[in-house]
This record gives structure tokens, sequence and C-alpha cells, in this order.
């Protein structure tokens, strides 16, 4: 199977301070990836890197065999590639149907999802659908920046840290949302600190620290000890 | 009887000062741009409409409909050639710039029309008026507060109702988010001053038309329009229809006490309204 997206050697900087260092990762038709690691690890520069909002400043960024790297951050949207942010940053002077609509800003065309599929699958955004979207629960918030990013109906989506504060129940009620994401043809790049819910609902798992990848697997092949230790930068040696 | 005629002149006023302050509210509540030369570019669309109604020989509210794009334009190109280059999270930069700007245009002015006083001559309808019993109302005034609460009014529709409105407030909100959908921000910034200069043009009719200008009158303007805007609460439009309306009525009250109270009387409802509420009376919430 040819990698929907491909990542080779990617470096990028903040200033003078390097924050990635060579990174590889390959995401295919209709996987999920799951991203680890402690704060600091790199995780969101990588998706910033991705989307051109962090600078690239070696290596590259293949979609579907188009190089993307360095492509401004609003054009890689319409490349097909959507990212919910950490934190969510939903605009608070949209409502909650107004934040979804911006996220098809630049969409061209038909595809599957719209907004009454986006409300079918989270059916608390249509009943909300007039409040201003800071206004609800942050479980609520984290399906409107789902829905928004999903709007511009993507081949890739980012998802930074989705269980960024919110309760496991509403945790599992966001990630119980991913089949049908994946059903559309949607193939999905998920940064977690939270790791069994990474090793749950991820293909394959990449584990980064200080700007690196130290450990990749299927979850089914990695073992806790090996996962715990590259999480925490722990060696044996 | 006297009084109500004051309170209504007062109030038509501030339909002007709205007009002239609801392109600086647009601009600030998009990209938090206090444009200083904001009064300076009502008095050249003011020489625009001028020349156009000069060389064309049509009436002064014909000629606007030529002067309106190609300030459009000229906003278009001020904001993508010199703005944006100066817009980010130091306030001083665009400050300055705008100063700068506000110093060149009156000297361009100066050069190009000399210091001479102009009008723009509307004919009859200038001295046409409207008896309604109570008062007697001025044609103009009263056009001028009609097309303040129209362009405040279509305004509202195009930031509520439109998905241009939404990318100027998901912009507002927060640029770097507003990329990743697909939004870029230097291009809203530049239809949002564009179309502040479309209003700034409105503006310079009604301005051109009620009394004579000359290249010095408009940093003036600027004052008028930014406690407008104050008044009002930062960013709102309705607001800053409310904060034009409140210098208006404050200055025809202390012009009916005393004429050389006129210009004073706004700037202390200025001064009271902020230590009243010094976020204005209808200030954004998320501001």
């Amino acid at each position: 199977m040819s990698a929907l997206l491909q990542i080779a050697g990617l470096t990028a900087h903040y200033g003078d301070f390097q924050a990635l260092f060579g990174v590889d990762l390959t995401l295919d038709q209709g996987q999920t990836v799951a991203i680890i690691g402690a704060n600091g690890a790199g995780k969101t520069t990588l998706m910033r890197a991705i989307t051109g909002v962090a600078k690239v400043t070696a290596g590259s960024v293949t979609l579907a065999g188009k190089d993307i790297t360095r492509i401004p951050a609003p054009d890689i949207l319409t490349h097909g590639i959507s990212m919910v942010p950490e934190g969510r940053k939903l605009f608070p002077s949209l409502t909650v149907e107004e934040n979804l609509l911006i996220g098809a800003h630049a969409r061209r065309g038909n595809g599957f999802w719209t907004l009454e599929r986006i409300q079918t699958l989270f059916p608390i955004l249509k009943e909300r659908r007039h409040s201003p979207g800071t206004a609800l629960s942050g479980g609520q918030q984290q399906m409107v920046a789902i829905g928004r990013a999903l709007m511009s109906n993507p081949q890739v989506l980012l998802c930074d840290e989705l269980s960024l504060g919110l309760a496991p129940v509403v945790i599992k009620e966001i990630y119980g949302a991913f089949p049908q994401i994946k059903d559309s043809g949607t193939s999905i790049i998920v940064v977690e600190q939270d790791i069994s819910q990474a090793l749950r609902v991820a293909d394959h798992v990449h584990c980064m620290m200080e700007g690196r990848i130290t450990l990749s697997g299927r979850p089914t092949e990695l073992s806790r000890d090996a996962i715990h230790d590259a999480y925490f930068g722990v060696n044996h040696a | 009887m006297i009084f109500i005629d004051t309170l209504a002149q007062g109030m038509l006023l501030g339909g002007l000062y709205a007009l002239f302050a609801a392109g600086l509210s647009l601009v600030f509540g998009i990209m938090r741009l206090v444009n200083l030369a904001h009064g300076d570019l009502i008095i050249l669309a003011a020489y625009l409409i001028l020349t156009v109604a000069t060389v064309t020989g049509l009436h002064p509210f014909v000629a606007v409909i030529i002067a309106a794009p190609l300030m459009f334009g000229f906003g278009w190109l001020l904001q993508t050639h010199l703005l944006n280059r100066v817009l980010g999270n130091d306030i001083l930069p665009p400050l300055l710039v705008t100063f700068g700007l506000s110093v060149v245009i009156q000297n361009g002015l100066l050069s190009t029309f000399t210091a001479d006083s102009q009008k723009l001559t509307a004919g009859t309808i200038e001295a046409a008026s409207v008896d309604l019993g109570v008062v007697t109302l001025g044609v103009m005034p009263v056009l001028t507060f009609g097309s303040a609460v129209l362009v405040i009014f279509a305004l509202n529709q195009l930031f509520y109702r439109t998905a241009l409105g939404r990318a100027f407030r998901a912009t507002s909100d927060d640029a770097v988010t507003a990329q990743l959908m697909g939004i870029r921000p230097q291009q809203v910034f530049a239809m949002a001053t564009g179309i502040a200069m479309v209003v700034a043009t409105i503006a310079a009719l009604y301005l051109g038309t009620r009394a004579n200008f000359d290249p010095s009158i408009g940093p003036a303007r600027l004052l008028y329009a930014f406690e407008a805007v104050i008044i009002g609460g930062l960013g709102s439009l309705w607001g800053t229809l409310a904060g034009g309306i409140v210098i208006g009525l404050a200055q025809a009250i202390g012009a009916s006490i005393n004429p050389e109270w006129q210009i004073l009387s706004g700037h202390i409802a200025f001064v009271l309204v902020l230590l009243i509420r010094p976020r204005g009376l209808f200030p954004r919430a998320n501001d």
C-alpha cells in the first residue's frame, strides 16, 4: 500500500531552538496513527510543521505523492489536511453553527461531511447551534473543533491532544466518533498524552521524545515497558 | 420647543460623526489597528469626490459612486503594501506608520489643492427642510443620519450574515487558527480596509456638502470618530452610532447654552462616559 502522507527527515526550529530532529512518519490510507509523548516532546510542533504554521528547516511532507512542505498554513486545507488544534481554539465571537461553517471556508466542491452529517455525528451541536462556541462544556467544544475540521472534508485529520482536560466518559464519547470518521475515508493522526487511549484507537503508534521518534510499532507489538521507557526517556543500558 | 429642536439637531449631527467613526470601528474591530490617518482619508475622499464632480460635471451624489470604488482600491493597496507589513503584536509600528500617513496625505492635499477651503455643491437640497410641526429638520442632516443607520445596518448584516463576515470575526478572534480554516488574514484585513474606505467616502460626501473642508481638518474628524468609537464600545458598530449621537447631542446642547461650548461639550461628554463606563456603552463581550 502506498503511503497517503509521508514525512521524511522533518526538522523544525523556533528561532535558534531546534524542536524537531529529522522525524520520519508514514500514514496509510484509512489508517489511524497515534503520536504519544510527554510535554515538550515535539508532538504539537510536528502537527504545526505539517500544517505550515511552524517553520520547516529541512525534510519533506508529501501528501498523495505531492510535496506540500512549506506550503503556507491557509493553503494546507485545500491540499486535504485539516487540524483540530490543541485547546480546541474555537472562535469566541462565532456561534456553534458558525464555528462549524467556518471550517468549510476554503472548501471546494462536495464531500461526505456536511453540517447535517456533523450534527448527526454529534447531536448536541444541533441543539446548541445558536450558542457561542465557547459557552459549551469542554467536551462539547472538542466536538465542535472536530466537526469544524471535518467540514473541509480532509483526506488527513490531525488531532492534537483531544483528551486534554476532559473527563474519561467524555473522552470515550469523542473517540467513539472515530470509526465513522475513518469510514468516511479520512485518515487520522492523533497526538495524545493519554497512552491507553492512543493504544486503543491507533493502528500504529510512535513515541516522541525531545523532537525525535524514539519508538514505533503496532499497539499489539509494543510492550508496556518499552512504551514507558520511550515515553519517559529511561535508558536501561 | 427649542430644547426638542436642539435634541433633534444634535441627534442628526451624531449621524455624521457615526459615519466618520464606522470605518475606524470596522478596522479596529477586525485587526486592532488604530488608524491615525482615518480623518485625513475622509478628507482625501472628499477631494476625490470634488475632483470627479468637477471633471465630469456630475452631481456629488453621483460622483460618489465613482469615488467609492476608487477609495476601496486605495484602501486595499494601502493595507496590502503598507499596513500589513507593520501589523503584529507591537501596537506602536502601525500607530507610527498611520501617523506618518496622516502627515503625507495632509501635505499631498495641500500641494495639490492649496489651503483654500472647498465645498461640494449639492444644489437646492442643501437648504431644503421638512416641517414636522414640533421641529423643522434639514433634508441634508436627515439624509446623513439615514445614511449612517443604513451603513451600520449593512455592515452588521455583512458581519453576522455572510461568510466574509464570519471570516472577519474569526480572524479578529484568532488569526493563527483562522489560517487553519483556509483564511488568509492579510487578505481579510485588506478587504476590511477597502470597505472602511467606502464608508469614509460616504462620510466625505456628507462632510463636503454640509460644510467647507481643507487639507488640515482631518485630525479633528479623527478625534470625533475616535470618541464615538470609544463611547460606543470598541468594535461595536451600533455602539458607534450611539457614540456619534452622544457627541452630537452634547455638542448641540453645549452650543445652545453658549456657541463657544459646542466642541468642548462633546469632549466633556466623552470623558464623562469613560468615567462611568470605561469600556464604552456597548462593549463586545469577548473584548
